[in-house]
C-alpha cells in the first residue's frame, strides 16, 4: 500500500498545498488502491479517467494559485448522489443505466471545492438497510475481520461503500447520506468519522430520495478535523431544496481543538438497553470519564419515548418511501419490463427492478396511508414523532450535548440478520431519535471490542449545533487516540 | 392487526408491484410482525399532541415564478426507455 492512501485528507491537503506530491499522484495512489480492493465490493462504478482528468486541473488551478479548500483530493461518492454524465444506480437494478443530465448540490459544492472523484461507492438499494445485504450489486465486505477469523463482516449500511472505502485507506473521505443512522452506524462498524449534520443544513438537490423528511447527506472520514473539512464545503443553502436552511456555513474545522470545558453533557439512561454487550456499555462509561477530564459536566437527562422511535420511523419511512418511489414507473427512466396493458408494465416493472427489502417497505407504506390505516398508523407515528422531538428539546435546556453509544453491537457476519427484518431494523435504535427531530449527530471510533472490531461513540448536538460536536468530537477523538487499522486481506 | 394475504394482494395492486399468488401468504406472515411490533405506538399517550410533519420549523419558501430551465427535450429523453422524435413512447392508456 502507498503512504499515500494512509493520509488524513487534512494531511494530503497540506502535502499538496507544500508541494510535496501533486494531485495525480495522490489521486494514482488511490485508483490503485481502488483496484486492488475489488474483494470490498465497495465501488460500484470506478470512474479513474475522470479521476485523472480532475486531478490534472487541479493540478493546473494550484500551480496558478487558485486552489480551493479541497483542490485536488481524491473522495469517493455513494451512488445515492446524482452525477451528471456518471451512472447513478443507487444500488438498485431499477435505474439500472441511468445517467444524471445533472449533478446533485453537495457533489456540485465538493467539485466547486475543488474535489476529485474516485467513483460511486456501494450502498444498500435505495438507502433501505443496515447492512448493505440489499444492494443489487451485492454486500459490501467490511476491511475489518475479527482477530483470528476469515469471516466476512458486514461494514453496515446503507453507507456501507462510503465507510468500508474510507476504512481501507482507498478515498480520503466519502459522501454518505442519514435517513436513521445511515452515516453513523457504518462509520461505528468500521472505524470511522460519520456525521449526519442538521436536517436541511446539505441540500437533498439530486440526492435519490428515500424518506425526504428524514434524509441528510453528510461525510465519512478517517478524522473528526476531515470530516468537520467535508462537512464545511458540502453544506450550504440551496434554492432547488424547499427544505434547504438559508443560513451561514461555519468553518467547521475551526471547531476542532476547541476546549470544551464547562459543557454539560447529557447521558440519556433510556440508552441502556437490554442484551448491549458490556464493552458498548463499558466504552460509554469510559467515553463520559474522557469528557470529565476534559472539564465536561455530566447531567443524567431522559428521552423517555426512546423506544417508540424506532416503530415510529417504520411507519414515516415506508409511508414516504412509498410515496417517493412511485415515480419509478418505467416509463420515463430506468428499467421496463413490457406487460398485456399499462398497469401491468407498471406491476412487471416494479415487481423486477425493485429487490425484496424495497418490495417490503414500499408495501408497509403503502399500507399504513391506505383508506382507514391512515390515522391509526401515520397520524399516530407523526404524534409519536413530535413527542420524541419534544424530549430532546426538554433535554437541551438542560444540556449542550448528549453522548451515547452508535450501535448497539460491533459488526455482525454477512447473513447473520438478514432473515429477521425487526432484528435488522434494531441496528438503529441508537441512532434513529436524531433523524426523526432533526438533530445533528457524529459517530467516532472510541475502542475495540474482544474480537478487536472498532466501536463508535454518538454525540448528539442541537439544531444547527454542529460547531459544539466537532469540538466535542476532537477531544474525545484526542482522549480515546484511536490507531487501530484493519489487516490488509484484500 | 394482522395481515391477511388478500390484504397483501390488494396493496400490492395499490403499489404497482406483482406479487405471484405464492408470494401472498409469506409476506402476509412478515408484514404481520412488522406491523405486530409497530402496535407498541399505541401505548404512547398521544392525547392534544401536533403531529411532526416537518424536521425543522420554518416557513415554506416562495421562490419567483419564471421559468427557470428547459427547452431541451433531448436531455430530457436521454434516459428513456423508449422515444420517437421529442416524445416518450408509453404503453397504450385509451382503449
Amino acid at each position: 500500500m502507498s503512504d499515500l492512501t494512509r493520509l488524513t485528507l487534512k494531511a494530503a491537503l497540506d502535502g499538496l498545498q507544500s508541494k510535496t506530491f501533486s494531485s495525480v499522484e495522490l489521486t494514482q495512489a488511490h485508483i490503485d488502491a481502488v483496484a486492488q480492493a475489488r474483494a470490498l465490493n465497495a465501488f460500484v462504478l470506478e470512474t479513474p479517467e475522470k479521476a485523472l482528468s480532475m486531478a490534472a486541473d487541479a493540478d493546473a488551478r494550484r500551480a496558478k494559485g487558485e486552489a480551493g479548500p479541497l483542490t485536488g483530493a481524491p473522495l469517493g461518492v455513494k451512488d445515492l448522489f446524482c452525477t451528471k454524465g456518471v451512472r447513478t444506480t443507487a444500488s438498485s437494478n431499477i435505474l439500472g443505466n441511468f445517467v444524471p443530465e445533472y449533478e446533485s448540490t453537495v457533489t456540485s459544492n465538493l467539485w466547486r471545492d475543488g474535489a476529485v472523484m474516485l467513483g460511486k461507492l456501494n450502498l444498500d438499494e435505495f438507502a433501505m438497510g443496515s447492512s448493505n445485504e440489499t444492494s443489487a450489486f451485492g454486500p459490501v465486505v467490511n476491511p475489518w475481520r475479527r482477530n483470528g477469523s476469515d469471516a466476512k463482516l458486514t461494514p453496515g449500511g446503507s453507507s456501507g461503500g462510503s465507510a468500508a472505502s474510507v476504512a481501507a485507506d482507498l478515498c480520503l473521505g466519502a459522501t454518505a447520506t442519514d435517513t436513521g443512522g445511515s452515516i453513523r452506524q457504518p462509520a461505528a462498524f468500521t472505524g470511522t468519522v460519520g456525521v449526519k449534520p442538521t436536517y436541511g443544513r446539505c441540500s437533498r438537490w439530486g440526492v435519490v430520495a428515500f424518506a425526504s423528511s428524514l434524509d441528510q447527506a453528510g461525510p465519512i472520514a478517517k478524522t473528526v478535523e476531515d470530516a468537520a473539512i467535508l462537512l464545511t464545503s458540502m453544506a450550504g443553502h440551496d434554492a432547488k431544496d424547499a427544505t434547504s436552511l438559508d443560513v451561514a456555513t461555519p468553518d467547521f474545522a475551526s471547531f476542532v481543538g476547541k476546549s470544551v470545558k464547562g459543557l454539560r453533557i447529557g447521558i440519556p439512561k433510556e440508552y441502556r438497553v437490554d442484551g448491549m454487550p458490556a464493552e458498548i456499555d463499558a466504552l460509554w462509561e469510559q467515553g463520559i470519564a474522557w469528557l470529565k477530564d476534559a472539564g465536561c459536566e455530566i447531567v443524567e437527562v431522559s428521552l423517555p419515548h426512546t423506544k417508540y422511535a424506532l416503530p415510529a420511523y417504520y411507519i414515516v419511512a415506508p409511508a414516504e418511501a412509498s410515496s417517493n418511489l412511485a415515480r419509478y414507473d418505467g416509463m420515463r427512466f430506468g428499467l421496463r419490463v413490457e406487460g398485456g396493458n399499462l398497469m401491468e408494465t407498471y406491476e412487471n416493472t416494479r415487481a423486477k427492478g425493485f429487490g425484496e427489502e424495497v418490495k417490503r417497505r414500499i408495501l408497509i407504506g403503502t399500507y399504513v396511508l391506505s383508506a382507514g390505516y391512515y390515522d391509526a398508523y401515520y397520524l399516530k407515528a407523526l404524534k409519536v414523532r413530535r413527542r420524541i422531538a419534544d424530549d430532546f428539546d426538554q433535554a437541551f435546556q438542560k444540556v449542550d450535548a448528549l453522548l451515547t453509544p452508535t450501535a448497539p453491537s460491533a459488526a455482525f457476519g454477512l447473513g447473520e440478520n438478514a432473515n429477521d427484518p425487526v432484528a435488522m431494523y434494531l441496528n438503529d435504535i441508537f441512532t434513529v431519535t436524531v433523524n426523526l427531530a432533526g438533530l445533528p449527530g457524529m459517530s467516532l471510533p472510541a475502542g475495540v471490542d474482544a474480537n478487536g472490531l472498532p466501536l463508535g461513540l454518538q454525540l448528539i448536538g442541537r439544531t444547527l449545533d454542529e460547531g459544539t460536536l466537532f469540538s466535542l468530537g476532537g477531544a474525545l477523538e484526542k482522549a480515546a487516540d484511536f490507531r487501530a487499522k484493519p489487516a490488509k486481506w484484500w | 392487526m394482522a395481515i391477511d394475504a388478500a390484504t397483501v394482494r390488494k396493496v400490492a395492486r395499490l403499489a404497482r408491484i406483482a406479487q405471484p399468488e405464492e408470494r401472498l401468504e409469506p409476506l402476509a406472515r412478515e408484514l404481520s410482525g412488522i406491523m405486530a411490533w409497530i402496535e407498541q405506538l399505541a401505548e404512547v399517550n398521544t392525547e392534544g399532541v401536533t403531529p411532526m410533519t416537518s424536521a425543522v420549523s420554518m416557513p415554506m419558501p416562495l421562490r419567483d415564478d419564471v421559468v427557470t430551465d428547459g427547452g431541451d427535450a433531448s436531455i430530457i429523453l436521454s434516459n428513456a426507455p423508449k422515444s420517437s422524435g421529442a416524445f416518450f413512447v408509453v404503453p397504450k392508456v385509451v382503449e
